[in-house]
């Protein structure tokens, strides 16, 4: 008897909406090339992050090997597209460490990927330096080879932009707060202790509202939001929802005298692209920029231009944080004398080492420590610039209240 | 106007872009008796194009449909010819896996073509809004609504009104009677689905406009467009637009008055329930299986 056509068609349409060792390599003769491999985001979500990292891994490749190559090993990069999937992340480092034997493995990007991923390279004793995996739940699986190469841990990315917000004058201190999340580990937390951090300040919590990080419509979530007439508004996002809320609060003509994303306008032409001249007054917590004058990073700005073409607004953070890999990996070899993976992972264990976000260190989770911080980026004139804490901003000065949309 | 009331005026908005981009595939259906699996990626395809036109020679979005509905329609009359016809035992379950490669095969082609970066077309009606008691309606989803509305209108003026969509509906009731009294129904669902295929564009159109989209976006919408059809009853337009109206509404009033992480499950809760009741769906026709 033949099922019914329908009850296929159902379970088919179920499941594509469900969807979304060996020992590490020893030390390789002195002077052999070595691959690193890495799990990068070609299509699906991420995939314009992905596309970001690679180009921060490639440019840090070229000038490690410009300089000789890693302790005298000449550095390929070898990339495989995990599809923002968290299966094919999985198998991505499973393949890249047990059939391409790579000496060394870097990190994809998201919370969501660095876990899974972690899981495995750590099984394998690789040392896992990752650009783009900081939510809480990164640190607390007891793991000692995974290591975030960003200045702060994720949950207080937006913690500078609440200590702004509550040092504003009484009389322009916002009243009420709304705020949107996925449920994604790297943006959820961040919205949920700026939250906690507000509310403790007198801040009124007008919607609170999470979203399945699958979600590909957030219209009426937006609606929400725009309801609730909140004063400031605090969304967890990515790129996709980023750009869909500022159009939905442009078509209901709220204009909050405060908005921050977590992810979004921190993708420059990417964003200014899809948004146009809305992205004014637009914020978003960011430990980069390629104004700062960290190590290494006016070289950084100037080679990227040079190989990617665009302009240094243009750049992605993501990529920056992936170049930061690099460097953190290029001093640790150099502290342990050795490229092999147990020797790097005790390494980077301790010290400091210089960046183009700042100097950073690790502490036994991998959590960064001692770093300079996340600061505040706002859209000012068709660019993203820091303008808060003031120490890095600089003569910019945040734009309060945001003005309205175009 | 409430927020209730404004997620409900924004279902039915939105809900008008998933008929039209779901009737397509249950025109297909209805015909032929495949599943398009492939019909998702058909729509971003759709959107694809209307993006290289908008970028390449400034056309309107809208506009670019004069161009990109009859190439579609020929694809689609090609992959018919190529791939769905040589199917000629076991049909439905086959046509899952071919066409879900002809999906893979687009998404492949988009990414080398276009990048997987999430891009939008952009037009000016697409933040432009007018108020009515408040609540601020966006024109594009005006526009696509009554783009939807007119496309809609021509497919039952094809079906009902023209000799033509005699012998579609013919083929649609009875492939072998059809056959019988002398209907060339190789030729019907080659142009049914050339048909099905160029209503993902215009579909695709405002799908492109409402939502940032890169080769991959297909996944999620397939998976919507086959819920609605299933919904609807397999093969029934009107069931179609009544689903996909009743998929928007729900899961728009679920998310502002519960939460968005209940608004997908409370739609599949109303699916199985009409299952239940009714397994062919609101509007389908129930088949007796053979024994």
């Amino acid at each position: 008897m033949r099922r019914p056509v329908s009850m296929i068609v159902a379970g088919f349409a179920l499941v594509l909406s469900a969807c979304g060792g060996s020992s590490a390599s020893t030390n390789p003769s002195p002077q052999a090339s070595i691959t690193i491999g890495v799990s990068v985001s070609l299509s699906g979500d991420f995939s314009a992050d992905g596309k970001a990292l690679e180009q921060g891994y490639d440019l840090w490749m070229q000038d490690v090997n410009k300089k000789g190559g890693l302790l005298g090993h000449q550095v390929t990069m070898k990339y495989v597209d995990d599809a923002s999937s968290q299966q094919q992340v999985v198998t991505n480092y499973t393949s890249l460490i047990t059939q391409d034997k790579v000496a060394l493995v870097f990190g994809p990007f998201s919370s969501l990927l660095t876990i899974p991923a972690s899981t495995v390279t750590d099984r394998f004793g690789y040392a896992f330096p990752e650009p783009a995996g900081g939510g809480p739940a990164v640190f607390t699986r007891g793991l000692k080879s995974i290591f975030f190469v960003q200045p702060a841990a994720v949950e207080d990315n937006l913690v500078s932009y609440t200590k702004w917000l509550l040092g504003l004058p009484s009389g322009q201190r916002p009243k009420t707060a709304a705020y949107a999340t996925q449920d994604d580990p790297f943006t959820q937390p961040q919205v949920d202790k700026a939250k906690g951090l507000l509310e403790a300040g007198g801040i009124t919590t007008a919607s609170y509202k999470v979203y399945p990080a699958e979600a590909t419509s957030w219209d009426s979530l937006a609606l929400t939001v725009v309801n609730s007439k909140a004063d400031v508004v605090i969304l967890g996002t990515q790129e996709p929802d980023a750009v869909a809320f500022i159009k939905v609060f442009q078509q209901q003509h709220y204009n909050p005298k405060s908005l921050i994303e977590t992810t979004g306008p921190d993708q420059g032409k990417d964003f200014a692209d899809k948004v146009g001249a809305a992205t004014e007054g637009v914020m978003v917590p960011a430990g980069w920029t390629a104004a700062a004058t960290a190590y290494g990073n006016s070289q950084f700005v100037s080679e990227f231009i040079a190989k990617y073409g665009g302009k240094a607004g243009d750049i992605s953070a993501d990529a920056a944080e992936a170049y930061s890999v690099g460097q953190v990996v290029e001093q640790a070899a150099k502290k342990a004398n050795s490229i092999e993976n147990s020797k790097l992972i005790t390494a980077l264990h301790s010290g400091t080492y210089q960046t183009i976000q700042g100097p950073m260190s690790f502490d036994s989770t991998g959590k960064p420590q001692g770093g300079v911080g996340v600061y505040i980026e706002q859209w000012q004139s068709g660019q993203a610039v820091f303008v808060y804490p003031p120490t890095v901003a600089g003569s910019n000065k945040p734009e309060y209240p945001k003005p309205n949309w175009p | 106007m409430s927020l209730v009331l404004q997620a409900a005026a924004l279902g039915i908005l939105t809900g008008g872009v998933y008929a039209l981009m779901a009737s397509g595939l249950t025109l297909i259906f209805g015909v032929m008796r495949i599943i398009n699996v492939g019909h998702g990626a058909l729509v971003v395809l759709g959107a694809y194009l209307s993006f290289a036109l908008f970028r390449s020679f400034h056309i309107d979005p809208f506009v670019s449909l004069v161009v990109t509905m009859p190439a579609m329609f020929a694809l689609g009359v090609v992959l018919q010819l190529a791939f769905i016809r040589p199917l000629k035992t076991d049909r439905e379950a086959l046509s899952v896996l071919v066409t879900y490669a002809i999906a893979l095969g687009i998404e492949g082609v988009l990414g080398y073509v276009f990048t997987t970066n999430y891009v939008e077309l952009r037009a000016w009606y697409e933040t432009a809004s007018f108020a009515i008691f408040g609540f601020h309606i966006t024109y594009v989803y005006v526009f696509g609504f009554l783009l939807c509305l007119a496309i809609l209108g021509a497919l039952f003026l094809l079906l009902y009104r023209t000799t033509f969509g005699g012998a579609i509906r013919a083929t649609m009731l009875n492939r072998t009677a059809a056959q019988l009294i002398g209907i060339d129904v190789d030729r019907v669902s080659a142009l049914a689905f050339g048909v099905g295929v160029a209503t993902a564009a215009a579909g695709g159109v405002v799908f492109g406009i409402t939502n940032a989209f890169n080769p991959g976006s297909h996944y999620d919408l397939i998976s919507r467009l086959l819920t609605i059809i299933v919904l609807g009853g397999l093969g029934s337009l009107r069931g179609a637009i009544i689903a996909a109206l009743i998929m928007l509404v729900t899961e728009d009033i679920t998310a502002v008055l519960i939460s968005p992480v209940w608004a997908n499950f409370v739609f599949f809760v109303i699916l199985v329930a009409v299952l239940i009741v009714r397994p062919q769906g609101l509007y389908g026709v129930r088949v007796r299986d053979r024994i």
